[in-house]
């Protein structure tokens, strides 16, 4: 027999009142937890994908847009830019590189991009197999998706327009696996990665002629920075964006404005629009915060009303064991006790529930696997909800616990 | 054992009550006779030191209880008295057993299980161990509130109208069965009543009026 058992026979001997209080409680904990985790992640994801990337220029339309497509690949793009425009940009002094983005085209929704091996270096992405692309149509694949569609080395597959499954789809031309990459916890995971020519190649209409051999003998050729099997200041070439690097501090003052200044060109921060895009998502998780909140202060209010119900019937019980030789301390510390298990019980329960829940999303619902989110991540902020969680059941049971403390046991024996 | 002397009681300030002095000798069993509100469950109380701040003195084993700290005090009522209510109060939370090792484990004594079963056969409760106490008969309930009481084998056990709501019949059995574990253990018994019906069982009689 011990303090703990006792109280534990208490809970017990009401199940309703005690499944009800630790049922909210969890309730409003998994609440936090889930948008805990889901913040948290996020957050982390972001960053991590935005790293090394300063600025992107793309063609005018929503500045979040233009984030949202070029560095997570999750939205299309806002259009293209002549690369003559762009290779302007690149040359500045302000900048320190300039990586080139070719978009348009998917395979069973995940991305491909015509790029340099500039883009994978920013993610530190290395080869697990294969070889990185080298000729046209030839493409590395991102681990994840090599994982999930079952592309292996050699494969061949035709692309489809757009980023959604079932697009019109270039069967003309069909792209071939040459390596696969290793995990590196980013979007590079997500993404097929080819040669900007590549993309041009699928999307190359007939009848349009591009005379690139003949530019390629001529003497006079000076290859482009940015693409270089293209000539310097080509006015037909178009690529969707440019990640943009700086050199120092000042281009971030500089160089948007710079940039924007040009008609046809826009340029976007990825900092400022995350920054703007989490104070969208704020609203949304500042309402389902204040209900997580509401149900714990809830779960506490019926929590003190359980103990000081129950106090109320357990008064003879409470005086039966002074007269058994308790002390009062010992009282107070069983009720404390009690309110403590009460919402330890239902925090763990809460947290237990988050992480489910979270784990159960990441199986089912493909978004949340391709930002890579998890349930089975734990954070430090945990022991403070759970730390909390104890202060509230201490709170809710301190009133009672006094009254326990009171309790007149002579009173209490004689007056039935 | 129990020697009370000049011992007096005051509710509030104005309304006091006076006890007569008496003493009981290690094994002597005492009737506290008295009408209803004659004082017999303050007296009781006083004496298992449940209530404070008496004027006179109550002294057990030589000891005036007064002197006591409150937690020193918690603790020798629970090693050296045993309680039984006319109402058994037991704990329904707990089975049987539980409620019954409540009573060493609130003394801060060890809990031995030869003295548990010793007990508990003794009193033909054997089988009903793990039974919660809401199933119990009202003559078990009776005999688990005994058990508890006796199981630290108390030098005092004091019984609050044990029997006020008994028939003849089990009023006898009742008043034996708590003079025989009285005598098992050597310990004082003291029962403060109105039923006139225990006063042939217990010769030593004090009149509380």
């Amino acid at each position: 027999m011990n303090l703990f058992i006792l109280v534990w026979n208490y809970l017990k001997a009401r199940p309703l009142n005690t499944a009800i209080n630790i049922l909210l409680l969890s309730l409003g904990i998994g609440v936090i937890t889930i948008l805990l985790l889901f913040n948290k992640q996020l957050e982390q994801k972001i960053t991590q994908n935005a790293k090394g990337i300063d600025l992107v220029v793309g063609a005018k339309g929503s500045p979040l847009q233009l984030i949202l497509c070029n560095i997570f690949h999750v939205d299309f793009p806002t259009g293209n830019i002549k690369l003559a425009e762009a290779e302007k940009i690149s040359r500045n002094r302000l900048v320190k590189k300039a990586i080139p983005l070719a978009l348009g085209d998917s395979y069973s929704t995940y991305r491909i991009i015509g790029t340099n091996r500039d883009y994978a270096a920013l993610y530190k992405g290395e080869l697990s197999s294969g070889d990185w692309w080298n000729k046209n149509l030839e493409v590395t694949v991102g681990a994840k998706v090599a994982e999930l569609t079952g592309l292996k080395i050699g494969d061949q597959f035709a692309s489809a327009h757009g980023l959604t499954e079932g697009g019109h789809s270039h069967n003309e031309h069909q792209y071939v696996v040459k390596g696969i990459l290793k995990y590196t916890n980013s979007v590079l995971d997500n993404v097929i990665l080819t040669n900007v020519e590549s993309v041009w190649e699928m999307h190359h209409e007939e009848g349009e002629e591009h005379d690139d051999h003949h530019s390629r003998i001529d003497s006079s050729f000076i290859p482009s920075p940015l693409i270089p099997s293209v000539a310097k200041g080509d006015s037909t070439k178009e690529i969707t964006s440019m990640l943009i690097q700086y050199r120092s501090p000042l281009g971030a003052i500089q160089l948007p404005r710079m940039v924007n200044s040009q008609s046809s060109l826009q340029a976007a921060s990825p900092a400022f629009e995350t920054a703007r895009l989490f104070s969208i998502l704020g609203v949304g998780v500042d309402i389902l915060m204040a209900f997580a909140y509401v149900l714990i202060v809830i779960s506490g209010l019926s929590i003190f009303i359980a103990l000081y119900n129950s106090l109320k019937e357990r008064r003879y019980d409470m005086a039966i064991m002074r007269s058994m030789g308790a002390t009062r301390s010992k009282l107070f510390i069983s009720i404390l006790l009690e309110g403590g298990i009460l919402t330890l019980l239902g925090c763990m329960i809460g947290l237990l529930m988050g992480h489910s829940v979270l784990m159960l999303l990441s199986g089912m619902v493909e978004e949340t696997q391709k930002a890579g989110i998890s349930g089975l991540v734990f954070y430090t902020q945990e022991w403070i909800i759970l730390g909390g969680s104890l202060v509230l059941g201490l709170l809710c049971a301190i009133i009672p616990a006094i009254q326990a403390y009171r309790t007149d046991i002579s009173k209490v024996l004689a007056g039935n | 054992m129990i020697a009370v002397t000049d011992l007096s009681f005051a509710y509030t300030p104005t309304t006091q009550i006076g006890f007569p002095d008496f003493s009981l000798t290690q094994g002597e069993h005492g009737l506290l006779l008295g009408e209803s509100g004659s004082g017999k469950t303050t007296l009781l109380h006083v004496i298992g030191g449940l209530l404070r701040n008496y004027s006179g003195s109550v002294k057990i084993d030589e000891r005036e209880l007064g002197t006591f700290s409150d937690s020193s005090l918690d603790q020798f009522r629970g090693q050296r008295i045993g309680f039984i209510f006319q109402r058994n109060h037991l704990i329904s939370a707990l089975n049987v057993e539980q409620n019954i090792v409540m009573s060493p484990y609130l003394a801060g004594l060890k809990i031995d299980p030869e003295r548990m079963d010793h007990v508990l056969s003794s009193l033909g409760l054997s089988e009903k161990r793990k039974s919660k106490v809401t199933q119990l008969s009202q003559g078990q309930a009776q005999r688990v509130a005994i058990a508890r009481a006796v199981l630290n084998k108390p030098s005092i056990i004091l019984a609050d109208e044990p029997t006020s709501a008994l028939d003849d019949k089990n009023c006898d059995r009742v008043i034996q069965l708590l003079m025989e574990v009285a005598g098992q253990n050597q310990s004082t018994l003291v029962v403060a009543t109105h039923d006139q019906r225990l006063k042939d069982k217990i010769s030593k009689q004090i009149a509380i009026r």
